[in-house]
Formats: C-alpha cells, sequence, structure tokens
C-alpha cells in the first residue's frame, strides 16, 4: 500500500474510533437536529403550509422545510468539533507527531478534513432515518444523491473548522467560535427560513444569507434530497471549499501559518 | 414519480384528460392537462363562475356564473359558449339528473332551487327551500334531489318526480355540499361553520354518523369542511376543509379520519382525474390547484391557476 493510503487509512481510523468511543457525542449530533425538528418546528405555528419555493413542487409543512437545514447544522457542528478536536491535537502534541510524517502537509489535512466529512455524512444519515420515523420521507432517488451533496458540504464546513483551528491557539477559545460563528452562521442562511421571508424582514439579512456559503451547503443538500439540480448552489460551495482549504493550508504551513510562529 | 410520469407520456401520446376550474374573480376556466399538471388553455366565461358539470358524453359543459344570473352552456372542445339557461338568481351549485336533462340549480339569493330542462331550456319547477341554498345532489337512481340550504342550516329532500319537498333534516351550521353514496343509500352532507360532515340513511333519513375533524397547531375555527369526493370504491372519502389548507382523507366505512394532506389556502372542492389515480383540489385564496397522488395520500405538486379558483371537474378526452 502506499505512503499516502497508510497515512488515509490511520487518520480514518483514528477518527472512526474516537467517534466510536464517544458515544454522548452521537447521541448529542443527533439530539440536537431532533429538538429543532420535534420541538422548534411543531411550535413553530406553520401548520398552513409554506410558500412553494424550489426544489418543492406543493405547499410544505415548516418541519418538512428544515430538515436539510438541520442535516447542515449536523455538518457545521461536525466541523466544528473537528476544529475542535485539532486544536486539542495540538495542545497534546498528537499534531505534532502528525505533521512531522514525510508525506506532503496537504495530504495530511486532506486525510484528516475526509475523515471528518465521512463521519458527518454517517450522522446525517442516522438524523434522516430518524426524520423518515417521524413521516418526513424524501423521494428514494434523493437518499442516494444526497451522498456526493454532503460529502461536498462536509468537506467545505470541515475546511472552515481547520482553518479556525489554524488561528485558535487554546481549547478555551473555542467559545467564540461557538458565537461567533457557528451561530451567525446558521442563524443568517436557510436552514430555517427562505430567503423570501428574510427579504420580508431586512433586505440586508436577506443579502447576508445569499452570501453565506452554509446558505449554498443547505440549498445544495435540499435540491439533493430533491432530485434537483442546483449548479449554483454546487459552485458557491465548492468555491468555498477551495477557499477555506487554501487558507487552512497557509495557516498551517510553518513558514507563514500561525502555527509555525507559535512554534 | 415523474419518471411514471414520463414514461405514461411516451406510452401514450393521445392521453390527455383534462380537469376545469372555474376563477371565481377572473371570470375565467383554467384547463389543466391530466398527463403534465399544466395548464393548457383559459377561457373567459361569464361573471363568477362557480359550479360546473358536463353532459355525461361531455359534449356540452356547464358553467354557473352567479354574478352573469345564468348558467352558461359551453362547446368544450371550441371553448365558446352556445347559450344560456335560465337559471333563477345567483346560481351556486348545481347537478345534472342522470336523465342527463334536468339540471337541479340551487338560487343563493332567492330561497328556491330551479329546476331547468337542458333541452328545451325552460324551467320546469322552482322549489321553496330554506334560505341561500347551495349543495346539491341527486340520487343514482334518480328519484331523490338534495339541496342544502346555508342559513336554515338543513338538507331539503326533493321528490324528482313531483319536484316537491318531502322532507327536511337538520344538520350542523352551514352546510355546504352533498353527495349520495354507497349506491344511493346514503347522504353526506357537509358543515362548514359547524366542522362536521354529516351521513344520512336514505330510506328514513336517519344520521348515521356525524365526522369530526382535528389537526394539530390549526384551531378548530379554521376547520371548515366544504367539498368532498369519494375514491372509486367509495371506501374513501376525500373531505376539503377551507381555511385549515388541509384535506381529510376519511375511512367511508368507518368514518374515522385517516389523514392529513396539506394543500394550498382555502380549499373548497376537487375533482378526481378520470382515472381516479389523481386528485385536483381548489385552493382559493392562494390561487392554485394541488394534484394529489390518491395511492400515496400525499400532494405531488401544486399549480397556478386562476385567481379564486372555486369548482372542478375532469373531462377525459382519451376516447375511452
Amino acid at each position: 500500500m502506499s505512503p499516502h493510503l497508510v497515512a488515509l487509512e490511520a487518520i480514518v481510523t483514528r477518527e472512526a474510533l474516537r467517534f466510536v468511543h464517544q458515544r454522548e457525542r452521537f447521541v448529542a449530533a443527533l439530539v440536537r437536529p431532533l429538538v429543532w425538528l420535534v420541538v422548534f418546528a411543531a411550535g413553530f405555528r406553520a401548520a398552513l403550509g409554506l410558500s412553494i419555493t424550489p426544489p418543492y413542487e406543493t405547499y410544505i409543512a415548516y418541519e418538512v422545510y428544515i430538515v436539510p437545514g438541520l442535516c447542515g447544522m449536523i455538518q457545521l457542528f461536525n466541523g466544528m468539533q473537528s476544529s475542535l478536536s485539532l486544536v486539542y491535537d495540538r495542545e497534546m502534541g498528537s499534531m505534532r507527531l502528525l505533521l512531522t510524517s514525510p508525506l506532503p502537509r496537504g495530504w495530511l489535512l486532506f486525510c484528516k478534513l475526509a475523515a471528518g466529512a465521512a463521519i458527518g455524512v454517517i450522522q446525517v444519515y442516522a438524523f434522516l432515518g430518524l426524520a423518515a420515523a417521524f413521516g418526513i420521507v424524501m423521494p428514494w432517488e434523493g437518499y442516494l444523491l444526497a451522498a456526493p451533496a454532503l460529502a461536498i458540504t462536509g468537506l467545505m464546513l470541515g475546511a472552515l473548522g481547520l482553518l479556525l483551528s489554524s488561528f485558535i491557539r487554546q481549547l478555551e477559545n473555542f467559545a467564540g467560535v461557538m458565537n461567533f460563528v457557528i451561530f451567525p452562521m446558521f442563524f443568517l442562511s436557510t436552514a430555517l427560513y427562505p430567503l423570501w421571508k428574510m427579504a420580508e424582514s431586512s433586505p440586508l439579512l436577506r443579502d447576508l444569507c445569499a452570501l453565506n456559503p452554509f446558505s449554498h451547503a443547505v440549498e445544495l443538500i435540499r435540491f439533493a434530497l430533491y432530485a434537483k439540480p442546483n449548479p449554483e448552489a454546487l459552485g458557491w460551495t465548492l468555491l468555498a471549499l477551495a477557499v477555506f482549504a487554501g487558507l487552512a493550508l497557509r495557516g498551517y504551513d510553518p513558514a507563514r501559518g500561525l502555527i509555525g510562529r507559535k512554534a | 414519480m415523474r419518471l411514471a410520469l414520463c414514461l405514461a407520456l411516451l406510452a401514450s401520446p393521445a392521453f390527455a384528460d383534462e380537469i376545469w376550474v372555474t376563477n371565481e374573480k377572473d371570470d375565467t376556466i383554467s384547463v389543466i392537462d391530466v398527463a403534465t399538471l399544466e395548464v393548457t388553455r383559459t377561457i373567459p366565461t361569464g361573471e363568477r363562475p362557480r359550479g360546473l358539470t358536463f353532459s355525461h358524453d361531455f359534449s356540452r359543459l356547464y358553467i354557473c356564473a352567479s354574478d352573469s344570473d345564468a348558467v352558461q352552456v359551453m362547446d368544450p372542445v371550441s371553448g365558446e359558449i352556445l347559450h344560456d339557461l335560465p337559471s333563477g338568481e345567483d346560481p351556486e351549485q348545481f347537478v345534472l339528473h342522470p336523465d342527463d336533462r334536468r339540471l337541479y340549480i340551487a338560487n343563493e339569493d332567492d330561497a328556491i332551487a330551479t329546476v331547468v330542462d337542458v333541452e328545451t331550456r325552460r324551467v320546469i319547477a322552482q322549489i321553496d327551500v330554506g334560505i341561500e341554498p347551495e349543495g346539491m345532489a341527486v340520487s343514482p337512481d334518480g328519484r331523490i334531489a338534495i339541496t342544502t340550504s346555508e342559513t336554515t342550516n338543513m338538507a331539503h329532500w326533493i321528490d324528482t318526480e313531483t319536484e316537491t319537498l318531502f322532507a327536511n333534516t337538520l344538520v350542523d351550521s352551514r352546510p355546504r355540499h352533498a353527495e349520495f353514496a354507497q349506491a344511493g343509500s346514503q347522504l353526506w352532507v357537509s358543515s362548514e361553520i359547524g366542522g362536521t360532515v354529516t351521513v344520512f340513511a336514505v330510506d328514513d333519513q336517519r344520521e348515521l354518523a356525524k365526522i369530526r375533524f382535528a389537526i394539530p397547531n390549526i384551531h378548530r375555527d379554521r376547520i371548515q369542511p366544504v367539498g368532498f369526493e369519494f375514491s372509486a370504491d367509495e371506501k374513501t372519502v376525500f373531505v376539503a376543509l377551507g381555511p385549515a389548507n388541509h384535506l381529510a382523507v376519511v375511512n367511508a366505512e368507518t368514518f374515522e379520519v385517516e389523514d392529513y394532506i396539506l394543500v394550498g389556502r382555502r380549499v373548497w372542492h376537487m375533482a378526481f382525474s378520470p382515472d381516479r389515480k389523481l386528485l385536483f383540489t381548489t385552493n382559493g385564496v392562494s390561487g392554485d390547484v394541488t394534484v394529489i397522488d390518491v395511492g400515496r395520500r400525499e400532494a405531488i405538486k401544486t399549480i397556478k391557476v386562476g385567481r379564486f379558483p372555486w369548482g372542478a371537474a375532469a373531462r377525459p378526452t382519451s376516447g375511452g
């Protein structure tokens, strides 16, 4: 086996082991969107139906609308969690061990990203299964087409986490990530409300939502789940992935990045 | 679903059954192609078209043009109005007798039901009924006609031989629609304000059941049953719940509500496709028609039509 694959296997196995051992993390990853789905969406009086926006072809209940957004939320938290684990690894020293590998740093970081994204995709499918148990069922093609879409959005959000981790010096700073990254990204997106609803409250909010890469990730998942193409969302998500990954690579470059300066 | 539709299109290009929908505010009819689920024609009518029904051979369309105080007769092929029938004032709903000649029309403003012969174009009889008659039904054997009066809250039973009333039964507030079922042995009546559907035995006008509705998160005042239709096997009834924006799926044997389906805003009436696989609901306020997959009990598409769609009727054009 080529050393690249050995590294990939090792990193993915390590992430998978970590995930399997942290059963609470898996439960938490599922409970969080479930609370939104069952409590928030049910309490939100939209039983009379939302106006029709693509990819939907008829009126839908609010809980149907937010499922793709909650899939995105799982991946967002998962991406940030991987970032948290990178900060932890750095503090514990295992990061240094990893980065001393003779393999290109970009490859090592990609392996890390892929491992995180794969775990996120598993969590999302588990959540989709639970949503189906609540009666929110997608067309079967949607479940298949969602896999590549989720891989792309997972990598993009993971890359964002990686980028953030290159800036965070200490574990304690992670609360800031919560406040300044996760919440604004989630709330200022199409995860909870469609764009036209945002435009009703303010055009600025609408524009912010339209610019937010997380919105495009959610729309990509939404369209994929209904087996409809959305090249615009795909393009923006890929662009965001490229930018975040590029910046993260720079951040982890010992010659330029923070990590080098710190060391 | 889409694949199935595409296959159906490829397999039978001549297959183009239609759903005709009256638009109350636009004074038009929108014609929806059942295969493509798109509006293919928009035809002007008289003022405020509401109820509509085809002659038994589908060569004529009768339209209640309420504000024109006329029942219009249209050639469905050319879309031309051929002539008007005398209808009395403000016709809202009507029903064609199984003899294909007598049209029973509810005259909402005059508290009468008018019987018109569509061939001689003459009024045969006018029957005094309760205030604001609206719903109209004829038994399959043609012997009984029913009209429901919105304000008197009664179903009036008309003997079609003598054209006189022989019974009146009280129902819940504001009855809107009536249908015979189970080979004419049952009469179903919806009450908009009462929020119920009442089932009567036709032989002695006794009440068999009363169906009530409840949708989580929707106030019961908004649950206002109006139009309803039976599935092909008469085992299931679909009831339009007005501003509750849902259809109720009712088991016609146990009288229990089995399901609710979200449709557009203020759903009035509905019509099945000729094969009874799809159901088309008219959503008054949102100005569209929601298509239901009857087998899966799911809304699959909503089609924009004119303003305030009200009535719906199917027209088979596949020659079968």
